[in-house]
């Protein structure tokens, strides 16, 4: 492959576009969501358990690009366990640094995420690692209709 | 100014043609360019850059308002395009040529000024499910005022029309047809000539979206018979901005002006406007006079190539392509009409068209990946989207074996 295509498609992200984590429905889930990304046709249908404001459970369905792909299992995967509250920070701070919003921002706190920041360097695929992330927070402001990238 | 390639009677004069272009002479990520992308919008010849040049540096100035030289400079070369359209469509006069924005605008004026002034509740306009979003929304956003209903003539499964179905949708309460002469998404060539003539049996004026069309084939608009064409500048080698609504002198006559505006009117006062004749009154505003100027030049560049040396070019590529990716497993082709324009749009089994457009960028290749503003097409096929290689007339067999070669890197990479 490329050596400048690494930066984008690391080896993690193969891994998960593969084998996407957390990829079934959520018979009862608390919050469900469509997200939709008219640009590239990217769909996604996002499953949320809650516990009061912690998510016990999330899931994803849907179809779209490696990054897309790879973004929203990442994500059900750090997300899963964590307060409202601390899912809404992580977004923050993922929406910043794949926006190229702050660069300063540390790596160590979006964790296995950090794999996504090469995203920063095309434009056109930044809504792909988003989409999913747009969709979780908009669920979790209990909005149940559907989302889009547009 | 650069002189425009001579037709050699035996060779395509390709090294010639892409000397040309000054953009195909650059690297993209440390690779020579390869612009799969014409069916977007194509790129531009010397010619057309310098006329545009030219004409800004010596000739500009407002249009037929002014009376001093400028103007009248100005408004010749502005004509004069407009007569080498005329001559380009072969239509009977010049006041058929109306000078657009593009095709999209082309198509809203005929839906605003003929469907809004003729459509009444019940009236039924015919579509085909290959069309562009510009060839279906206006038509929507027309029936929602008037009350109209738009059908869709079905396509099979190589992306071609259903002609049985088209003349069992024809009916009493059609009154146009609106049809693409080729599919942007599927490269389907349309038996327009037949479309036209089964329209007419019945009286119903047919529009012809011409955008693709426009660059790889002669078109004949008396010919064909067609009532209205559309077409745009930018993929016919051309300026953006600029495009043309072809329509017979008769319905253009009885259509209201669309926008109201400078240019259009012969006499206003405060109680009454009288419109202009044709073209003009539906030229409101000053129009893109230097893109206009530039269409001409790049109308007098492919010309001068000949269409029979543009056909079989073209014809071996796509040959050529739709050959190599059959050796591809896990490749699928979407759009497998017998009569075919040179367009490739096509899926892998594993890997998503983003993911292969932004791979094939890495590769210097130019392609278009997603919907091609054609949803409901891409719903008829049930895929998200679409890779799509689009030729032109200074693409080669060597960048063909080029794309070939990336979408089986990417194959191996994706596993």
């Amino acid at each position: 492959m490329l050596d400048d295509l690494r930066d984008l498609y690391q080896e993690v992200v193969f891994d998960h576009n593969r084998n996407p984590r957390n990829f079934r429905v959520i018979e009862d889930a608390d919050r469900t969501i469509e997200g939709f990304n008219p640009l590239c046709g990217d769909r996604i249908t996002l499953y949320i358990k809650l516990d009061g404001d912690r998510i016990t459970d999330v899931s994803f369905q849907g179809q779209g690009c490696a990054i897309s792909t790879a973004s929203a299992s990442l994500m059900t995967e750090i997300v899963k366990g964590k307060t409202i509250q601390e899912a809404e920070k992580l977004f923050q701070a993922f929406h910043k640094i794949v926006t190229g919003q702050d660069d300063d921002l540390k790596l160590e706190e979006l964790g296995k995420l950090a794999v996504l920041t090469g995203v920063r360097q095309y434009p056109s695929r930044i809504k792909c690692a988003t989409l999913a992330w747009h969709s979780l927070e908009s669920a979790l402001k209990g909005e149940q209709s559907s989302v889009s990238t547009e | 100014m650069s002189t425009v390639p001579t037709q050699s009677p035996q060779t395509y004069p390709i090294d010639r043609i892409r000397a040309d272009f000054p953009a195909l002479q650059q690297q993209i990520r440390g690779k020579p360019l390869v612009y799969l992308d014409n069916a977007a919008s194509a790129q531009k010849p010397n010619q057309v850059i310098d006329t545009l040049a030219d004409f800004y540096r010596h000739d500009f100035s407002n249009i037929h308002r002014s009376v001093h030289t400028l103007g009248e400079r100005a408004t010749a070369k502005y004509e004069a395009a407009r007569d080498t359209v005329r001559r380009f469509l072969n239509a009977r006069q010049t006041e058929e040529i109306v000078f657009v924005r593009g095709t999209t605008e082309a198509i809203n004026l005929v839906a605003q000024s003929f469907g809004g002034s003729q459509f009444k509740e019940g009236d039924e306009i015919l579509i085909s499910a290959m069309e562009h979003h510009s060839n279906i929304v206006p038509w929507q956003m027309v029936c929602q005022q008037t009350g109209a209903r738009l059908r869709v003539v079905p396509i099979n499964d190589h992306g071609e029309l259903i002609l049985e179905e088209y003349q069992r949708l024809l009916g009493s309460r059609t009154r146009l047809v609106s049809i693409t002469h080729m599919s942007n998404a599927l490269g389907t060539l349309n038996p327009v000539k037949e479309i036209i003539d089964l329209a007419h049996t019945r009286e119903i004026p047919v529009l012809l979206d011409g955008a693709q069309a426009v660059p790889h084939l002669p078109v004949d608009v008396q010919a064909l018979d067609c009532d209205f064409y559309a077409f745009s500048g930018h993929k016919l080698y051309g300026p953006t901005g600029i495009g043309v609504l072809y329509g017979k002198r008769e319905l253009l006559e009885a259509m209201p002006p669309w926008q109201g505006g400078g240019e259009m009117i012969r006499t206003v006062t405060f109680e009454k406007t009288e419109y202009n004749e044709l073209p003009y009154k539906f030229e409101a505003g000053t129009p893109a006079i230097a893109e206009a100027v530039g269409l001409g030049a790049a109308i007098d560049y492919v010309e001068a190539i000949g269409w029979d040396h543009i056909a079989a070019h073209e014809h071996a590529l796509i040959e050529y392509a739709t050959e190599m990716v059959h050796t591809i497993p896990g490749l699928g082709i979407i759009g497998t009409a017998a009569e075919k324009g040179a367009i490739l749009s096509f899926a892998l089994d594993r890997v998503h068209p983003h993911d292969i457009g932004t791979f094939l960028d890495h590769y210097g290749i130019a392609v278009r990946a997603g919907h091609h503003c054609a949803m409901p097409v891409m719903d008829f096929f049930k895929v998200p989207a679409t890779a799509r290689a689009s030729f032109g007339i200074y693409n080669t067999l060597e960048e063909v074996d080029q794309l070939i070669h990336a979408i089986k890197e990417i194959i191996k990479v994706f596993g």
